[in-house]
């Protein structure tokens, strides 16, 4: 089956280059403004769209997404409004994919059956649960694949040779590989690292590997894109929000432009590394 | 469910106690957890361990603990026969200290040099302090920057132990919180780190490891009532935050059959009000920090803030163990309230001269409610987990006083 997330890989391949993913949280700073800005990222060169779920207690995420997400709930964000977002979204943009990226809690207490449906119906096309390692696949994720969502799964440097194929086994639609052991907006990654971890990953799979953690600027984004399939930016947009807002927390008149300014020049270093096409 | 042999014989291998329980951690975390499961395992069978644990039991945390038969509360209270557990008499002032001497000893044995731990009230802090000097390990401790305020001098007592105490000014800024920074803090540095638990929750195996290093308590009790009464307790009751004191007593008599069981959560201002702590009266299972457990939490499935006048009971989960056991009505938890709490406080203190911890004065409340409608030959025990100077200051301000 054709994917929006498997056709916008093979697309990619075709013009030999990288993909840009980029990592908004949802309702950030309030659901009408955040909702503008997903809208615009594909424009701004965004490949693939992860959409942040926001919880009280992310416990992957460093600072800056954890502000996000506070300021979101503050706003009064639900997952029932971000699925919301993504419907409104695909109104006019039946090809960009999104991943919904968060953890369990929002969904079990929304009920998984009846989130699969909503999601789906929404226009999501894949899911980034933090908490829910291979351990826990009957919670959601196999559910999820029979469903047709794609269930991204996370490796990092911790996950060695034998527990690969664990990981990999109901991983589908890409592989996200966390580039540093730590939390979202961190220590940046050493791109000569990524490219070796990645390069072993892909010995186990077919799927793409996008990776992200830590890549904040346009040319850090260019060194890790060029070992890899995809690139993740998250933290430096959570932060471009941030520094947009005025003193009681809300939008300005900057806040969707400076979004949409850095995932441009994002988008312009990514696309500038190039590879041979169809390899 | 099926009919049940055993109480006891729980978790299964992926860490459940019915529904509840599980490994719900992020990826970079579960080699690590997978890998200490394997090593806590050898620890368990492997008799030096077990020696070491017993020897340091006796000579530097000074168990026994005394099973303590209290005479005027009985007598004021005209029921049940009530004991009292003094885990109070450890060194450090509580139960915590049990569980930190086990996992420290593991994290020796798996060549770990560094020691991150989560605190509430600071007692789990300073124990694990506390055993970090006594093996010259480095220790780092999560506190809550509310928490920090309201319990200086455990803070001091953790830095004159040579511990490095962060406040945590994310979320809410109290326990839940300070368990996401170390949490936060383990998966940056997982290669040196072993976090220290502090109580029956988490992801597997520390619901079950923790219980294991507590259930000592007991065991105790069992010997040291026979050896009074020649028989076994009829009721039993403990104060139950994330649940490792409690859990400690209950385990050994949960296929006791006569025995009652009650768990005492903290009701705050009244679970009605929506200001408490009481997970199973007042919330629902849900996921957090690496299990399925009744919390606390809104509509949306976002985690609401606990209240307590006990900061150690201050958290918005329970241990895993303690909703299964809820949810297969084995133990009856009850709602206890920071006013009444407050009497017992003072009950204990004049009648016994045993200032207890706020948290072991929720227990002594419900001690007051249920003794008296007890027969005088029905044998109570209650879990005091730890004493109270730590709380004088913030039981003089309720009071109205000040110090």
């Amino acid at each position: 089956m054709t994917t929006r997330i498997s056709a916008r890989f093979t697309d990619l391949a075709a013009q030999g280059r990288p993909g840009l993913v980029t990592f908004i949280t949802a309702g950030d700073p309030d659901t009408e403004t955040s909702l503008e800005i997903l809208r615009r990222l594909p424009a701004a060169g965004a490949d693939i769209i992860e959409l942040g779920v926001p919880f009280t207690d992310p416990m992957a995420d460093g600072p800056a997404i954890q502000a996000g997400g506070l300021r979101a709930l503050a706003a009064g964000q639900t997952l029932a409004k971000t699925l919301e977002m993504v419907r409104a979204f695909r109104e006019g943009d039946d090809a960009t994919p999104i991943v919904l990226m968060g953890y369990f809690n929002p969904i079990y207490i929304y009920g998984v059956p009846r989130f699969i449906t909503d999601a789906k119906a929404a226009g999501v096309d894949g899911l980034i649960i933090v908490d829910l390692p291979p351990e826990e696949d009957a919670e959601l994720c196999l559910p999820a694949l029979e469903a047709g969502l794609d269930f991204i799964r996370l490796a990092t440097p911790t996950t060695d040779e034998k527990r690969l194929p664990t990981v990999l086994a109901h991983t589908a639609g890409f592989v996200y590989y966390v580039s540093i052991t730590g939390i979202t907006g961190s220590a940046a990654p050493d791109a000569n690292a990524v490219g070796t971890a990645v390069a072993r990953i892909k010995q186990h799979t077919a799927l793409p590997v996008a990776v992200g953690f830590g890549v904040r600027t346009p040319a850090q984004a260019a060194a890790i894109a060029a070992g890899a399939d995809a690139v993740v930016v998250g933290s430096a947009l959570v932060e471009a929000v941030r520094k947009t807002l005025d003193q009681d927390g809300k939008a300005t008149a900057n806040t969707v432009v400076a979004v949409e300014t850095l995932v441009q020049e994002l988008a312009e270093a990514v696309r500038g590394v190039t590879r041979q096409a169809a390899e | 469910m099926t009919a049940l042999n055993s109480y006891r014989t729980g978790p299964d291998e992926g860490g459940h106690f019915g529904i509840h329980g599980g490994r719900f951690v992020a990826e970079t975390l579960m080699p690590l957890i997978l890998q200490l499961e394997a090593a806590y395992k050898e620890a368990k069978a492997d008799p030096a361990f077990q020696a070491q644990m017993a020897s340091d039991l006796v000579h530097y945390v000074g168990r026994p603990s005394p099973l303590y038969y209290a005479e005027r509360l009985t007598e004021h209270l005209g029921g049940a026969k009530v004991y009292l557990k003094r885990e109070e008499l450890n060194h450090t002032g509580s139960h915590k200290v049990n569980n930190v001497l086990g996992q420290i000893l593991l994290a020796r044995r798996m060549g770990k040099q560094r020691i991150i731990a989560e605190t509430g009230a600071g007692q789990h802090g300073v124990a694990t302090a506390t055993l970090c000097a006594r093996f010259g390990l480095d220790c780092v401790v999560y506190m809550g920057a509310v928490d920090v305020e309201r319990q200086k001098p455990n803070v001091f007592r953790m830095e004159m132990l040579g511990a490095k105490v962060i406040p945590v000014k994310s979320g809410s800024s109290t326990l839940k919180d300070a368990m996401n920074e170390a949490l936060r803090d383990w998966v940056t540095n997982v290669h040196d780190t072993f976090y220290c638990i502090g109580t029956v929750a988490g992801p597997h195996p520390y619901p079950s490891m923790v219980r294991d290093f507590q259930s000592i308590i007991g065991r105790e009790t069992r010997a040291q009532l026979q050896e009074v009464e020649g028989r076994g307790p009829d009721s039993l009751i403990a104060a139950v935050g994330g649940g490792s004191n409690a859990i400690g007593l209950f385990h050994e008599f949960l296929d006791d059959p006569g025995v009652e069981i009650y768990g005492v959560e903290a009701a705050g201002h009244g679970i009605a009000s929506g200001a408490h702590a009481a997970s199973i009266n007042g919330g629902r299972p849900g996921v957090l920090h690496g299990n399925r457990t009744y919390l606390l939490m809104d509509g949306d499935g976002q985690i609401t803030e606990a209240h307590s006048i006990s900061a150690g009971l201050d958290y918005p989960g329970i241990g895993p163990e303690h909703s299964w056991l809820h949810d297969i009505g084995r133990v009856k938890y009850i709602p206890c309230t920071d006013k009444e709490a407050l009497e017992a406080f003072q009950l204990c203190s004049k009648l016994e001269g045993i200032i207890p911890a706020l948290e072991s004065a929720h227990a002594i409340a419900k001690v007051m409610d249920i003794a008296p409608t007890k027969p005088r030959d029905h044998i109570m025990v209650v879990n005091l987990s730890g004493r109270g100077d730590k709380d004088i200051f913030a039981v003089a301000e309720h009071l109205g006083g000040q110090i």
